[in-house]
């Protein structure tokens, strides 16, 4: 399946856009998610930490990804 | 009742109070976040704030939920901006009103500690030579 993750912050300057698509298995959790971000942008592992989220609300590792889902990934929050 | 707000013009402090005052409660605690000019030794010229402002409505309406259930509170305001905020203006301002102080006092400082951690806003430091997204980095 297709995803489309849209970016904030710093995220958006590693993925040098404020959205991309990646090609996941179907079934494939937050974590695969994750490791394949990792894999084709590797200063995301420079980050202090990252979250995704889903429908904006925060993901677990452990969830599995919904098709037409809104994705976003939350580089460090810095808010107030 | 609460009062969450995220606006890309500036906020109204006199409006916020008249907001949270009433008169039936003994203490009312305000925050008021505002753009220092220096981050250690460098000049700060000005700070750019981005929201996920779908998400980052929600997760502050969660934390004034929490609030109420945390302590006894009667009204709970959150306004924050988004955009170019330069030094000296006002990037967040939380209000609480309680019957009585201790409760003002603690659920005003539990809500700013956790805006800072949970609610998907990002702001980059603009300096004369550069710029940095704050706490992205270890």
């Amino acid at each position: 399946m297709k995803i489309e993750i849209i970016a904030f912050g710093i995220a958006k300057e590693i993925f040098e856009g404020d959205k991309i698509t990646v090609e996941l298995n179907d079934g494939a959790t937050i974590a695969d998610l994750k490791s394949r971000l990792e894999d084709k942008y590797n200063d995301l592992k420079t980050l202090s930490s990252y979250m995704i989220a889903m429908d904006s609300e925060y993901a677990s590792n452990g969830m599995k990804i919904i098709q037409g889902k809104e994705i976003a990934i939350i580089p460090p929050v810095s808010g107030g | 009742m609460h009062n969450i707000l995220l606006s890309d013009t500036p906020l109204d402090i006199q409006q916020c109070i008249e907001w949270i005052r009433d008169t039936k409660s003994g203490g009312i605690d305000i925050f008021i976040g505002s753009v220092r000019d220096k981050t250690k030794d460098k000049e700060v010229v000005r700070l750019e704030f981005e929201a996920y402002e779908s998400m980052a409505v929600g997760e502050m309406k969660k934390i004034a939920d929490k609030s109420f259930s945390k302590w006894h509170l009667h009204k709970v305001l959150i306004h924050h901006r988004t955009g170019s905020l330069q030094p000296g203006e006002i990037p967040v301002i939380i209000a609480v009103s309680a019957a009585h102080r201790n409760d003002a006092f603690e659920a005003c400082r539990f809500l700013i500690d956790t805006l800072k951690q949970t609610v998907p806003i990002w702001k980059k430091e603009v300096y004369v030579d550069g710029e940095v997204w704050v706490a992205a980095h270890p």
